[in-house]
């Protein structure tokens, strides 16, 4: 296979940070991912839409190198990291993952959870990196909630706490999987302010969400992903409010029957 | 609002507590009679004063203490020595059997050979092999002690078991904590250490502590290669005046030692389970 030139490797503001390109995976049998590509630029936030079972979580996982691509590529930073020399411990320190079940380690206090990749992976001092952790428990609205453990917390600040983890290490991309999937619907709110907050500050966030209308005020680019490629892409006012493919209307009038925009 | 209960719920109330009176009086009463069948059955029997003085002499036993609790410091000895080798060990061995890829194939299947082995085989066979098997080698240096040599076969057939309980705990660990550590950047062996392990190894102390009671009466059959732990020493009174009362007390003490342990088990078992059964997810 011939190598494909590299985007760009500065990362002035518009730059590519994250970029796949004819991504596919296979399942045993059954193939998730068709050849997707997708780019998102530094600040940029983008995401992933369409129906259950459509590839946007096994994209995710794809680029966060928690699933091994089966064809294509996908560059992080300008570096290919889908080649199998490059040590995929070095990727995965500079991506956040926030995930559908938030996924804290019920053993370790919420401080813990947070300071675990700084202390561990980053050779953080445990002191500063508490100090740090602190900071953005007070930034979310969960100081009290330090030195808790997971399960005496609300799913909501669960998912709080999950993402703050994910930012403790200052990723150069948020991948978030769903994160407000697995909600009662009145904790739903408080994990999407809390992502606005974040996308408002410039980071650079890849994301599968359910949640149009969401999605339609903080994303820059939409994607419509449907049975492992994606049918249409563009900005938010265009794929949610004017799609053209018929597959895309036929999904957003079924979200919309469902009063969810 | 002061108001305390309703007629209802205290006329509910007190209904079930005479329920609960009568059947605590009518438990009570079957014990006592089920016992003192029993002990007019045993004192009736015709071989009972024999069974008496063979097995519950008062004189015998009196001057048996002293040998038989020197012999059980020797099992308390290889009790703690042994766990704690046995705990080394299974987690070693059940780490071993966890490893992916195909450099560790090689290990996997020695580790597998092993417990499938050493679950198999009764202590007692492993004790007689290596025992009396490993002196008959006579190499230099390799030693020779019933009381080495015993701890060690209770150690290779305890860990067989033991691991598997450590492998069973790790695969309990749900595959989104592997991942949510792996994302954070996190090695395999980090993951293993920071988080797998502190989960899979609360999930399984009751069952480890099961099998630690278990060990509590097992290394009483060290005697088998003539170390004179509690066991031994009561054969050995038993020799002299033809009176079993030496194992009655051996016994006993066994149990005594098993009771804070057993107890310990069932207290963390309890634990784990109100843990699981609180838990909202």
């Amino acid at each position: 296979m011939t190598q494909a030139v590299p985007p760009e490797r500065t990362t002035s503001p518009g730059s590519v940070v994250l970029r796949c390109e004819n991504v596919v995976k296979v399942y045993g049998d059954v193939p998730v991912l068709h050849g997707v590509d997708v780019t998102v630029r530094e600040h940029e936030v983008v995401a992933l839409i369409g129906a259950s079972g459509s590839g946007k979580s096994t994209l995710l996982r794809c680029a966060g190198l928690l699933e091994t691509v089966d064809d294509g590529q996908i560059w992080l930073d300008g570096e290919d990291i889908t080649d199998p020399r490059v040590d995929p411990d070095q990727v995965r320190r500079r991506f956040g993952v926030v995930f559908q079940a938030y996924n804290l380690f019920p053993h370790m206090s919420v401080v813990d959870n947070i300071t675990l990749a700084p202390r561990i992976v980053h050779g953080i001092a445990p002191a500063a990196a508490r100090d740090e952790a602190m900071a953005l428990l007070e930034r979310i609205g969960l100081t009290d909630k330090a030195d808790s453990y997971p399960d005496k917390l609300s799913g909501g600040q669960q998912q709080r706490a999950a993402i703050a983890r994910a930012i403790a290490v200052r990723p150069r991309a948020l991948l978030l999987d769903e994160v407000t999937s697995a909600l009662d619907p009145e904790l739903v709110g408080e994990v999407l302010s809390l992502v606005r907050e974040l996308a408002t500050q410039g980071l650079t966030i890849l994301m599968a969400t359910h949640e149009m209308g969401f999605a339609k005020q903080v994303a820059d680019t939409v994607c419509f992903l449907d049975q492992g490629v994606i049918l249409e892409s563009g900005p938010p006012s265009q794929v949610l409010g004017a799609p053209v493919e018929a597959r895309t209307r036929q999904f957003l009038a079924r979200i919309v029957d469902a009063g969810r925009l | 609002m002061t108001t305390g209960p309703s007629a209802v719920e205290l006329d509910r109330r007190a209904y079930r507590r005479s329920r609960a009176r009568r059947s605590t009086l009518g438990a009570l009463a079957s014990t006592l009679v089920f016992a003192l069948l029993a002990y007019l059955t045993i004192t009736n029997a015709p071989g009972w004063p024999r069974v008496r003085a063979t097995f519950f002499d008062l004189e015998i036993a009196r001057e048996s203490v002293r040998p038989v609790l020197a012999g059980l410091w020797v099992n308390l000895q290889v009790l703690l020595i042994g766990a704690a080798l046995v705990a080394v060990l299974g987690l070693g061995i059940a780490l071993l059997r966890t490893l992916r890829g195909p450099i560790f194939t090689p290990l996997r299947i020695v580790s597998t050979i092993y417990v499938d082995i050493f679950r198999g085989i009764p202590l007692i066979v492993v004790l007689y092999l290596v025992g009396f098997g490993v002196p008959a080698l006579r190499l230099e240096g390799v030693p020779t002690s019933g009381f080495v040599l015993g701890t060690a076969a209770v150690v290779l057939t305890y860990s067989a078991y033991v691991a598997e309980v450590f492998r069973a705990g790790i695969e309990s660990v749900h595959p989104s904590q592997v991942a949510a550590a792996r994302s954070l950047g996190l090695s395999h062996r980090q993951t293993t250490r920071l988080v797998v392990l502190p989960q899979a190894v609360r999930t399984v102390t009751p069952p480890l502590l099961n099998d630690f009671v278990a060990l509590q009466k097992d290394v009483g059959l060290i005697s088998v290669l003539t170390v004179t732990d509690a066991v031994r020493a009561s054969q050995i009174i038993v020799g002299q005046t033809f009176n079993f009362t030496p194992y009655v007390l051996a016994g006993l003490l066994f149990v005594l030692l098993a009771v804070p342990s057993a107890r310990l088990a069932d207290h963390f078992t309890v634990r784990a389970l109100r843990r699981q059964q609180g838990g909202s997810r």
